[in-house]
């Protein structure tokens, strides 16, 4: 059975049912039950935030304070002891609060978590979820807005996710957890309170399988994240003047599905990449790359991307509203495509 | 008292604008006229005014999102701080950095950092550079209660041990790290003790008495200026205020907050100045610092939004 849930509660609902049925998961992480240490005035149990978004709302009273724990504030230490778990046969899901904050733990995951394997020889297996939160327009500054998507998937032996509907959410959620491997789960703020209809029962989405979001024939537009809804925005602009896109969603960035995009490519002959992140080393560069590289017969005009700046993200709001492309800049990236047409 | 009456009058006009201010932060916040995530001060200003009066302008320090106390009490003008709360023009940071990155380095202000603890390798630099260079001054870092389990914090204290930098580290204890109270994120036996093991000195102070910090970072400078190293300051507070404006603050007991509520530094203020300053005096000082604060909201509100070609300014320092 289906119903409406928004990406918030189609995750609590995956870590919920998956905690259910797997004794080895814990959740750790920085208030993502809220009140520790203060039992006394929450007698019953009940958590005082669920995290700072609440998508661990309600756990704490499920699951008790032995799966879902309150750490202090040590990154570093946590997303290293997840990995020292993990070896032993635990299943850790660990929260960083906003992706901004991976620097504190990185060493873990890029020298740690990532290699492990490769480098003592395959014997050992790092399988923890790493959730994290990502994106700008909260209005919430430099250092608690940005996305850092192409950080993680520049490293091998990380996996890296990021759905932007409910839906995917709940099932690329539960494929994270069962995946052996350490996966970057990155969540948009602004997405949360997004709606889709989402099955009740478990369910898993593959890996490496992009959504296919819209069809079309004139032009592929890949987005990341968030911006595949702008891209079906743009879409809907680009259709009135008869132009019909393409919409891609990626769903996970590591791996990434480079088949969807090629024949997608090689259907319209035209391809334009949205993200919200700095456009230099970023996955629209990656993404140019791999179709200048596979699919360059396809291409009948330049591939265009449509990215933040490459500036730090304003907080004041005119500004930060200016550094998120929208949907008008694709339609205009789209446009000039047409006009810039390779003989 | 060591302290004269102008003095006085000085510490008490820079805590009242910071509550007046605070205040009208919250009421921005209840009614959504700015966005974003607003940290209040309110409760702990005795902290910021103890330890920040005593240094020299040219003394930097760094601070922390929750930022606006500090600003104040380094006399950073009302009207660029309330800019910087709406992300307009005449803000301190044009905008761009937004109440939780609140800086002017003209007043000694690095800057607000969002990441916890991640001023105190700065400072600890910002001495160190102090000490190379020659010069007596020193810096300061403010950190809360759960900044101490970061790597960056132990790995601060260690750098200023060893290179004896004249840096002085304060912790404004407020008992809680968001929504996590300290006997359960803390397991040392007090923020104090655990500059021990790193060779530093540290006294905890009773961070609703200006004056008592005042004593505890003179002390501290002394130290810093004559050679002496670093040391760090535990001054024991309460934020009134949520982790941010609209915490639902389900974590604090009533009676917790009612107790501290009675050591009030505003109130404390008041006792301890009893026939020094008579009380007309103070409460003028405070009408004087609301009025301060409304028209700097005034002028904030009336101020224009920055131009949108500052987006992509001050990415990089132009090559001299
Ligand atoms: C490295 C890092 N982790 C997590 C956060 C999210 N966060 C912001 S404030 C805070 C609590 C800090 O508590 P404390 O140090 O006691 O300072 P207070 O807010 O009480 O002044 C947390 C966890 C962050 N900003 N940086
Ligand atoms: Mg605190």
């Amino acid at each position: 059975m289906t119903r409406t849930l928004n990406i918030k509660d189609a995750l609590n609902e995956a870590l919920r049912q998956e905690m259910e049925a797997d004794s080895r998961i814990v959740l750790m992480g920085e208030d993502i039950a809220g009140g520790a240490g203060r039992d006394d005035i929450n007698p019953d149990g009940t958590d005082c935030w669920g995290g700072v978004f609440g998508v661990t709302k309600d756990l704490l009273g499920q699951f008790g304070r032995d799966r879902v724990v309150d750490t202090a504030i040590a990154e570093t230490g946590f997303v290293g002891a997840a990995i020292g778990a993990s070896l032993v046969g635990m299943r850790p899901i660990v929260e960083i609060m906003f992706a901004d904050f991976i620097g504190t733990s990185f060493d873990q995951l890029l020298n740690h978590a990532a290699k492990l394997r490769y480098m003592y020889g395959g014997k050992v297996s790092v399988p923890i979820v790493v959730r994290t939160v990502t994106g700008a327009g909260f209005r919430a500054g430099a250092e608690h807005s940005q996305t850092l998507y192409s950080l993680y998937t520049h490293v091998p032996g990380l996996k890296v996710v990021a759905p932007s509907t409910a839906r995917d959410a709940k099932g690329l959620m539960l494929s994270a957890i069962r995946d052996p491997n350490p996966v970057i789960f990155m969540e948009h703020k602004r997405l949360y309170l997004l709606d889709d209809d989402v099955p009740e029962e478990p369910y898993t989405i593959p890996f490496g399988v992009a959504r296919i979001a819209r069809e079309g024939k004139d032009v592929t537009i890949v987005g990341v994240q968030k911006m595949v809804h702008t891209a079906l925005d743009a879409a809907k602009l680009l259709a009135e003047e008869g132009i019909e896109a393409e919409v891609i969603d990626p769903r996970t960035y590591s791996p990434l599905d480079e088949d969807t995009i090629l024949g997608s490519v090689e259907k319209t002959g035209r391809l334009v990449i949205v993200d919200e992140s700095h456009p230099r080393c970023s996955l629209p560069t990656d993404i140019s790359a791999l179709v200048a590289d596979k699919g360059f017969a396809s291409l009948r005009s330049p591939i265009k991307m449509v990215t933040g700046p490459h500036t730090p993200i304003p907080f004041s709001p005119p500004l930060e509203d200016a550094f998120i492309p929208d949907a008008g800049q694709i339609v205009e990236a789209v446009k000039s495509q047409f006009e810039m047409a390779r003989s | 008292m060591t302290v004269g009456r102008d003095t006085l009058i000085d510490l008490w006009t820079r805590m009242v604008r910071i509550r007046r201010f605070e205040d009208r932060v919250a009421t921005v916040a209840a009614n959504n006229e700015a966005d974003g995530f607003l940290h209040t001060y309110s409760g702990q200003e005795a902290v910021a005014c103890g330890v920040l009066p005593p240094l020299r302008d040219e003394d930097w320090f760094t601070s922390t999102y929750r930022n606006h106390g500090h600003a104040i009490a380094r006399n950073i003008p009302l009207d660029g701080l309330a800019g910087e709360v709406y992300g307009k023009a005449n803000g301190v940071c044009r905008g761009k950095g937004g109440s939780m990155h609140v800086a002017d380095q003209d007043y000694g202000m690095i800057g607000g950092m969002g990441i916890v603890a991640g001023g105190l390798p700065i400072a600890t630099g910002v001495a160190y550079g102090y000490k190379y260079l020659g010069k007596d001054n020193v810096s300061a870092a403010f950190f809360g209660d759960g900044a101490v389990h970061q790597g960056a914090w132990h790995e601060s204290l260690d750098f200023a041990a060893l290179f004896e930098c004249p840096v002085i580290f304060v912790c404004e204890n407020n008992l809680y790290a968001e929504s996590t109270y300290i006997e359960y994120h803390l397991n040392a036996e007090s923020i104090s003790a655990m500059a021990a093991p790193y060779g530093i000195p540290a006294v905890q102070v009773d961070g609703m008495d200006v004056l008592a910090v005042r004593d505890a970072m003179e002390e501290a400078i002394d130290r810093g200026r004559s050679g002496g190293g670093p040391s760090l300051i535990e001054a024991m507070t309460y934020r009134y205020g949520g982790q941010y404006e609209g915490d639902n603050q389900l974590y604090k007991p009533a009676k917790e907050e009612a107790w501290w509520r009675e050591q009030d530094p505003l109130l404390r203020f008041r006792a301890t100045v009893e026939g020094i300053i008579d009380s007309a005096e103070l409460d003028a000082i405070d009408e004087q610092a609301a009025a301060d604060v409304a028209a700097a909201f005034d002028i904030a509100i009336a101020a224009p939004w920055p131009d949108v070609s500052e987006l992509t300014t001050d990415v990089y320092a132009p090559i001299a």
